[in-house]
């Protein structure tokens, strides 16, 4: 069974394909996956007759306890069979409804083979939660198939509207079977009809598990998404929204009803819903002139008919149930098709415009009326059988209670005259002859149907035919089912053309004669439907309800969006002050002894530190203001050292430096002072919510050290790092080795960092390297007759203007860049064992880029990295990354490292720990983040300054990056 | 482990003082906050992994006499990121300068015309106010089509009642 669905995927992916390289050809070998399937089905009707099923069970999530469990019982086989039996024949059809040149063909039997193989895998699963992706699936492809190329808009929101009602069923049906699930204690199917436990969990889930299948199967209050479904392509209303789809809802009724129907309140929803969806559908199916439009509302109708007969709970009732699904997928299925094929030939499909097609088309019209006549229920066909089974079950039992009994069948009575009269409709409209009309136009049919569009809908018109005196036979799969119910009647009926004259062959004759009166009469009929016209409807309730809630979003983002950053920030901080600073204040152990400092000199720095944040927020000068922050940075990497981590120490005051730099870079841009001074009502309120934040802030740190209450995780970290990691610098072991991934995690944020940088500044192209130095550029700085001294320091000096170079700068970079690097390089080796590492060796580096740009200007910095940033980045993360792959591959863990030693000739004793090939990585990463915000912020800026060129895009252009 | 006075008394004024700027109009002056916060944040992790104490490198100091090295790898990345972050928050500064010749963070347009609106949206626009080949079906009484339908129904069934709904063609536009 997981083989045919694994064959339905596959051949969905490989659809388009063929749609390419066979047309519409394509679609016949499609057919063949369901009919496989269906062959498949039939060979193990032996077994399932027999009281036997099939199971299977595959593996999916172990660690969840998730199984694919499947399960082929005598309900899930007749369902089966008629999912792909009847989807292998609306593909061969689809072989001939669409033209060779249509469009999107390919897609559509992508997603109409893979629905089939959903189907199929909704009716055989047994677990509850691999039914419900099923569904979910099912439900998914109807929105596309609907939806269609979304080039519509009717398409587009009769798509969404299916969508939003099923999608809402599913969820609730989730929950339900949850429910449902827990209170029996087994998630299989077969198990919780056995014993579904009790109580009101159950009573609950059940009805979240109604709401499902009611949404589904287009119950009233739910029904309007069906017709407006038959925006999708006739096959689709064919095979989804008559025969499959929508039959979902039905079966999984039917699946619950021998474990649920005595829960209070199944009876009262699915009969009720049952019967008013039936008659509802009936009458609105009678107003339609559209002929797929009245199809649609009888498919409604027929639905209700359905569930009332299997949700009742009996065996009599089941029966009858089962065999009328099986008659109304081959009729409602055939009857579609057949509006297809008019559709096709004619263009037409209002049965007022309508006019001796039946003439034209005999074939097609003996087909759709055999259809018509097992819907109706005349005898010889199955529909026939199945009616005059539920009337008989009704009439002598069916519902626990009598009374119920009567009035549902008197409502399936009323509902089954306008069934006879809107068929009788049906025919007439499409095939007669109006005396009032010309013959429908265009005088040759445009396309006169040929065999094979016709093989479809006549051979499941004459499985209708055939099936009812053969219906002693499919009572032998029926009961099968159905003796799971409790049998309500005093004796079962069996499933037979011929019970001798009984009670329900008179209501099937009263039917049949109020039906004919009521199409006789039809002009009177639809006076009277005009009138009782009700101004409100289902559908008006949702587009309402949709409205409602799309004005409350609105009303929810106006109130609580007010579009000010500030605000924003300040609510966040207020809430922080609220609830964990109000935590802080009455729950936290406050420490019941202090220190004044851990060194005296700690105390001085941190003075240092607060008069810097003070004047930070002081100082107006944007320059100034950046010094002020720097001063509380390297204060800040003072207390580190004093704290005792020179790792921290050395990185800060790099990164300190670095962003000097770049804010100098930005701010020479902009102009000296901050303006827009704030009003001091606002300041005093920022000054409030900043003081108690520092607080509570401080609050918290003072109160961590006393709440610690179990020993920190890190004790045994130093000695994983020398036994382990082979390092003796513990800092460096944990960000290469034991927290690696975390690591891998960061560099990931800096080249997004670098990228987002480069993004802003470069509008055009943001990759490649900076510009070196070429022909043109041999006496910048606009011509000047001064030449700099031939002897050159740097190689690209001589680009900037005179005016703008410093020689004692340049011949300090000339002397320290060389330097730097090697400095650099052994802050990256020594790191393992001593303060230093990656990202300290790359900020290095990068300090010596940044002299040598400031030194000598953009060209020089494209001598002194003639690399593209991208490629350090990029490189640097494959290295990190490629590190914890080839431990993968190398069977360890990812991220695992070893330790390689040798005694080497010169070098003597040496030894390499693969962590520092992700140190390396890190390395590159640091210098490309460094050289991509140099390249943007420095050189492009001075680019752009130099030529005078101020990147913006011309209003009409279209930048693709 | 007992407190310090002088660490909690850093950490709390730098919150402050980034708290302050952060909540500024100046975009210049957010990002200086954000790295005043970013200070008081890396200090805040290192102050709670306990009292100062030796280098967690071996060689120089024996396993019991080292500070916590966790947080120190923490705030060493954490360290990097911010220098990352603020070089982003700088070219945002840069482009903004650029485009519209002002850092300052604006009222977001957008918000202030949602809070103002009455309430339209194309989507929840009445289906009866739709041109009939855009209802969905089942809602609408007329049947467009390519062949003039509507037109010859009119002459034909004058006074009939008809309840039919919007489906066009699903063969799309052929006649």
């Amino acid at each position: 069974m997981g083989l045919l669905l694994l064959l339905h995927l596959l051949a969905a992916v490989a659809a388009p394909l063929l749609v390419r390289w066979w047309g519409r050809q394509a679609f016949l070998a499609l057919a063949l996956v369901p009919g496989a399937a269906f062959g498949w089905v039939l060979t193990r009707l032996g077994t399932v007759t027999g009281g036997g099923e099939v199971t299977e069970t595959l593996s999916w999530i172990p660690a969840l306890d998730l199984q694919i469990a499947l399960r082929l019982d005598a309900l899930a086989l007749t369902f089966a069979a008629l999912v792909t039996g009847v989807g292998a024949m609306v593909l061969v059809y689809c072989a001939r409804y669409f033209e060779p040149d249509d469009e999107g063909i390919g897609r559509f039997a992508g997603v109409m083979t893979a629905f089939a193989g959903s189907m199929l895998g909704l009716v055989l699963a047994d677990d509850v939660l691999v039914l419900y992706v099923f569904w979910e699936l099912t439900t998914v492809f109807s929105f596309l198939l609907i939806g269609g190329s979304g080039a519509k808009l009717a398409g587009r929101r009769a798509a969404s509207q299916a969508l939003l009602l099923t999608t809402a069923g599913g969820l609730a049906m989730l929950v339900g079977l949850l429910m449902v699930s827990w209170s029996s204690g087994s998630r299989l199917l077969s198990e919780i009809v056995v014993d579904p436990g009790s109580g009101p969990v159950l009573v609950a889930g059940t009805m979240l598990v109604l709401a499902g299948a009611v949404t589904k199967s287009a119950m009233v209050p739910f029904h309007f998404w069906l017709p407006a479904a038959m925006e999708a392509p006739t096959p689709v209303s064919a095979y989804l929204h008559a025969a499959a789809m929508v039959k979902a809802g039905i079966y999984l009724v039917a699946r619950l009803a021998p474990g649920l129907a005595d829960v209070p309140g199944w009876r009262p929803v699915v009969l009720g819903l049952g019967v008013a969806t039936m008659l509802i559908g009936g009458w609105r199916s009678l107003r339609q002139n559209d002929l797929k439009l009245l199809l649609a509302f009888s498919t409604v109708s027929q639905l209700g008919f359905l569930i009332t007969m299997v949700g009742a709970g009996s065996e009599e009732l089941a029966a009858a149930g089962l065999a009328m699904t099986i008659a109304h997928a081959l009729s409602k299925s055939t009857l579609f098709l057949s509006v297809g094929v008019i559709d096709h030939a004619t263009g037409v499909r209002d049965l007022r415009l309508l006019s001796g097609l039946g003439r034209r088309m005999p074939a097609l019209a003996v087909i759709a009326t055999l259809a018509a006549a097992s819907l109706v229920g005349l005898p010889p066909f199955l529909g026939f059988v199945g009616k005059e089974a539920a009337f008989t079950a009704l009439w002598e039992g069916g519902v626990p209670d009598r009374l119920t009994a009567v009035v549902v069948l008197v409502g399936l009575v009323l509902g089954s005259v306008f069934t006879a009269a809107y068929c009788a409709r049906y025919l007439w409209g499409a095939f007669a002859r109006k005396p009032e009309l010309p013959d429908t136009a265009p005088e040759e049919l445009e396309h006169h149907p040929g065999p094979l569009f016709l093989a479809a809908p006549a051979v499941l018109a004459l499985a209708g035919l055939v099936a009812g005196p053969a219906s002693p036979l499919l009572d032998h799969l029926v009961v099968v089912y159905a003796e799971t119910l409790p049998l309500i009647a005093p004796e079962a009926e069996h499933l037979a053309l011929w019970h001798g004259l009984q009670p329900a062959l008179a209501l099937s004759a009263v039917t049949l004669l109020g039906g004919a009166a009521l199409f006789a009469l039809r002009a009177g009929f639809s006076r009277l439907q005009h009138r009782l016209a009700v101004g409100a409807s289902a559908d008006e309730g949702y587009w309402n309800t949709l409205q409602a809630l799309d004005r409350f979003a609105v009303l929810v983002t106006g109130t609580t969006q007010r579009g000010s950053l500030p605000t924003y920030l300040g609510t966040i901080l207020v809430v922080v002050l609220l609830v964990p600073g109000s935590v802080l204040l009455a729950r936290t152990p406050w420490p019941d002894e202090w220190r004044a400092w851990d060194t005296p000199l700690q105390a001085l720095v941190g003075a240092v530190v607060l008069v810097a944040a003070v004047l930070t927020i002081r100082i107006r000068q944007r320059l100034s203001a950046v010094l002020a922050v720097g001063v509380t940075g390297y204060g800040l990497a003072l207390l580190f050292v004093l704290h005792g981590a020179p790792d921290l120490a050395l990185t800060q005051f790099l990164v300190e430096t670095l962003s000097l730099v770049v804010f100098v870079l930005v701010l020479r841009k902009l102009p000296k002072d901050i303006g827009d001074r704030h009003r001091p009502a606002e300041r005093t309120v920022r000054a409030v919510i900043a003081v108690c934040v520092g607080l509570v802030m401080a609050g918290v740190g003072a109160a961590a050290l006393s709440a610690r209450t179990t020993p920190p995780v890190s004790e045994e970290i130093p000695r994983l790092a020398l036994e382990e990691g082979h390092g003796q610098n513990v800092v460096n072991v944990i960000l290469v080795d034991i927290r690696a991934w975390d690591t891998l995690g960061e560099l990931s944020v800096l080249v997004v960092a670098a990228t987002g940088v480069a993004s802003l500044v470069f509008l055009r192209s943001r990759t490649g390297a900076v510009d070196r130095v070429g022909e043109d550029q041999a006496a910048g700085g606009g011509g000047d007759a001064r030449r700099a001294p031939r002897r050159q320091w740097l190689s690209a000096s001589d680009t900037l203007a005179p005016q703008r170079r410093s020689v004692v700068l340049e011949v300090a970079t000339r002397f320290l860049f060389h330097t730097i690097v090697v400095l650099s390089l052994f802050l990256l080796f020594s790191g393992h064992n001593d303060p230093g590492g990656g990202f300290a060796g790359g900020l290095v580096a990068a300090l010596a880029l940044v002299l040598r740009y400031l030194a000598g200007g953009r060209y020089e910095l494209g001598e002194a990295a003639p690399v593209p940033p991208g490629l350090l980045l990029g490189g640097g993360l494959l290295l990190a990354g490629g590190t914890g792959a080839a431990a993968l591959v190398l069977g360890g863990q990812v991220l695992e490292s070893a330790y390689l030693e040798a005694d080497l000739p010169v070098l003597g004793h040496a030894s390499l720990p693969t962590a520092l090939f992700f140190d390396i990585g890190v390395y590159l990463i640091v210098v490309g983040l460094v050289l991509d915000i140099l390249r943007s912020l420095g050189a492009e800026l001075d680019r752009q300054d130099d030529e005078d060129d101020p990147a913006d895009a011309a209003p009409d252009e279209v930048i693709a990056r | 482990m007992t407190p310090t006075i002088v660490l909690p008394v850093v950490i709390g004024g730098l919150y402050a003082a980034g708290v302050y700027l952060l909540l500024d109009r100046s975009l210049t002056r957010v990002i200086l906050g954000f790295l005043l916060l970013g200070n008081a944040t890396n200090l805040l992790l290192l102050s709670s992994s306990g009292p100062a104490a030796l280098a967690p490198v071996f060689g120089y100091a024996e396993e019991e006499q080292m500070s916590d090295p966790l947080p120190q790898a923490l705030v060493l990345t954490a360290i990097v990121i911010t220098f990352g972050v603020t070089a982003f928050l700088l070219a945002m500064v840069q482009r903004s300068w650029q485009l519209v010749r002002q850092e300052v963070i604006e009222v977001d347009e957008e918000d202030r015309r949602v809070a103002t609106r009455e309430g339209m949206d194309a989507d929840d626009m009445d289906p009866d106010d739709l041109p009939t080949e855009d209802r969905p079906a089942g809602k609408g009484n007329t049947l467009p089509s390519d062949v003039d339908v509507e037109e010859r129904l009119a002459q034909r069934y004058a006074g009939v009642p008809s309840d039919d709904i919007g489906l066009p063609p699903t063969r799309g536009g052929q006649s």
